[in-house]
């Protein structure tokens, strides 16, 4: 079984959904709590987060700052929009490689699933080509990997 | 280069409509650009370039047959963008499966009637 799907809706959406077994308020506070996210917000094995700045208040800033250990890192700066405890997120994030990516605008709902949460994160990119980009590098950023279901096409 | 995926060019090529439909249609068999054209109610020149977009990415190839050079889907393309996708998910499926773990080892503030330990 897999918890997790990723999907294209449009032309610039991406939408990822994920199932945990805690509840809402829980997996709120694990996207929300600097010492939290450093566990786990981390993408491809060997990398860590050193500074995780999440001041999770309308208009603060997020800013996370990834290393592999061998010189080779990344960072992510971005502002929240709306913040509804514990059910929704709406923030804007770039990365910098090192150049800034367009902004990437990012709905996370947290809804009561049973026992546990249902996770939908909606992704709004400015345009399809910046879609594509962010896919085909997506690996490489660790953490905006994405997921298109070629349906019907293979 | 005709042939050879190239990731940029291919997730470029799959975020417009059109191709994707074309995409679809050759899933199910080779066509001719005048066979694929029909369906789309578009010129033979419009479905062309946006062809020409798809074998550009390596996600479509044609052959020579006689004065046809009906498309088809290149498997080899298709098959390495799966394959990359799913390493992406696998990548993003990594930081959810810390995040488990880090719900699981987090203090419930506390237990609402009727939950078990």
């Amino acid at each position: 079984m897999s918890k997790l799907t990723l999907k294209t809706e449009g032309n610039t959406h991406v939408v990822v959904t994920r199932r945990f077994a805690a509840p809402p308020a829980a997996v709120y506070r694990a996207h929300t709590d600097p010492k939290l996210i450093q566990k786990w917000l981390l993408g491809p094995e060997g990398w860590t987060m050193p500074v995780c700045i999440n001041d999770a208040r309308s208009g603060r800033k997020i800013r996370y700052e990834w290393t592999n250990g061998k010189g080779r890192g990344f960072h992510l700066t971005g502002e929240y929009l709306e913040l509804e405890p514990y059910s929704r997120i709406v923030h804007v994030e770039r990365m910098h490689l090192p150049d800034p990516t367009p902004e990437n605008q990012v709905e996370t709902r947290f809804d009561t699933d049973g026992t546990g949460t249902l996770m939908t994160m909606r992704m709004t990119l400015p345009d399809a080509q910046t879609r594509a980009a962010m896919l085909a590098t997506g690996m490489e950023r660790g953490m905006e990997a994405s997921y298109v279901r070629l349906e019907g096409m293979i | 280069m005709s042939g050879t995926l190239n990731l940029d060019t291919a997730f470029s090529a799959l975020a417009d409509p059109t191709r994707r439909a074309i995409l679809t249609r050759l899933a199910k068999g080779e066509a001719t650009v005048m066979e694929l054209a029909k369906p789309f109610e578009m010129t033979q020149p419009a479905i062309s370039q946006h062809l020409k977009v798809l074998e550009d990415a390596g996600l479509v190839a044609r052959r020579v047959d006689g004065t046809k050079r009906p498309r088809r889907l290149a498997k080899a393309g298709i098959a390495a963008m799966d394959q990359w996708l799913a390493m992406l998910r696998k990548a993003l499926e990594k930081n959810y499966d810390r995040l488990d773990e880090v719900l699981a080892g987090m203090e419930q503030p506390k237990i609402k009637r009727g939950e078990k330990r």
